[in-house]
């Protein structure tokens, strides 16, 4: 079953604190479009290495927002595109595309 | 305790924040998206912990530990496993958190670092008793301070010692293994079991006895040896 993004990791954090909570909200919203927007300018660019430092700080977005399979992937892309492979760009892009949709609706 | 969170992730950092404000000794006093940034500020502030990202673009986090001055305790915070190692290999940095990091294993990481606070401040108490030339011992629920310069010799009296000093005597409820314990000085020196003696008030040396002011106090046939090591001998 594909895995849809959730907010337990975050109300985890928050233990009930809902100000908290609503602040990492607004901090997804503003970081997670520019972030995947560097990554998919970097992908269009060819520059297969910066690419891959982007993907690095989304993996941390992903697995906050419950996505573990899509961390894994976001590992295994990092590592291919650190060494010039780019085979799964497209597989992450739509987890991408899932998150920015997901995010719109909080 | 001061803090500091570096990360170039708003949302890594706010995570730590709000871990850190269900501890009230921990205060987080500022928050920096790279290293270069936090280097400045130490050069001109002092805090107690780092919370620390390895990966970051430009400076990384080992970047950071290998460049700051007399660093204070440092915990890593990294999405990846494979710096773990090579972090320890710094002495500042007391844990190592992967992200994303669960309530649990943050309450270890400060229980941790109290530990590692406590044993900082234990090694300095101990540095400091050791550099110090007083020494107090109770005395109907008094501390009363002695010099090192003032002992002439320790006895062991059943329970009690009895602390001669030039002008006065002092009977304390320890063990003359304590108070030699407590004696960071190397002016004293056992010489017999029940005796500690303060070399630099002996008069003469006689066979098996040393002569104290008017105390003379045998000398051990095992004892002997340091002492006479000790002894600038013609």
């Amino acid at each position: 079953m594909k895995e849809t993004p959730n907010l337990n990791y975050v109300d985890e954090v928050a233990g009930g604190d809902m100000e908290f909570r609503q602040k990492y909200i607004t901090i997804l919203k503003e970081e997670f479009p520019q972030e995947m927007n560097d990554y998919l300018a970097q992908l269009q660019l060819g520059e297969l290495k910066e690419a891959s430092l982007i993907v690095h700080k989304i993996k941390h977005k992903l697995n906050s927002l419950g996505l573990n399979d899509g961390h894994s992937l976001a590992v295994k892309h990092e590592f291919e595109l650190r060494n010039d492979i780019n085979l799964l760009s497209g597989e992450f892009t739509e987890i991408l595309r899932g998150i920015e949709s997901y995010l719109k609706t909080l | 305790m001061k803090c500091i969170i570096i990360d170039d992730e708003a949302a890594a950092r706010a995570i730590i924040a709000q871990f850190c404000s269900r501890y009230e000794e921990f205060d987080v006093v500022r928050e920096f998206d790279n290293a270069l940034d936090a280097l400045k500020f130490l050069n001109q502030n002092s805090v107690d912990l780092i919370f620390l990202d390895i990966h970051m673009p430009g400076f990384s986090g080992i970047d950071f530990v290998q460049s700051v001055q007399n660093p204070p305790k440092i915990v890593m915070t990294t999405s990846c496993t494979e710096f773990g190692t090579s972090s320890y290999e710094y002495d500042a940095i007391v844990d190592y958190l992967v992200k994303p990091i669960h309530q649990e294993r943050f309450d270890k990481c400060i229980e941790k670092i109290k530990r590692s606070m406590n044993l900082s401040l234990q090694k300095e108490a101990t540095a400091n008793a050791r550099t110090s030339d007083n020494l107090y011992i109770n005395i109907d629920r008094r501390l009363i301070k002695l010099n090192y310069n003032e002992i002439l010799l320790i006895e062991a009296k059943g329970d009690y010692i009895n602390i001669k000093t030039e002008n006065k005597e002092y009977l304390v409820h320890t063990t003359l293994k304590k108070i030699k314990d407590k004696l960071h000085n190397d002016s004293f020196l056992q010489i017999h079991r029940s005796y500690i003696i303060n070399f630099n008030k002996i008069i003469d040396i006689e066979d098996n006895s040393v002569l104290i002011k008017s105390n003379v106090i045998p000398i051990s046939r095992s004892n002997r040896p340091e002492l006479m090591k000790r002894l600038n001998l013609l």
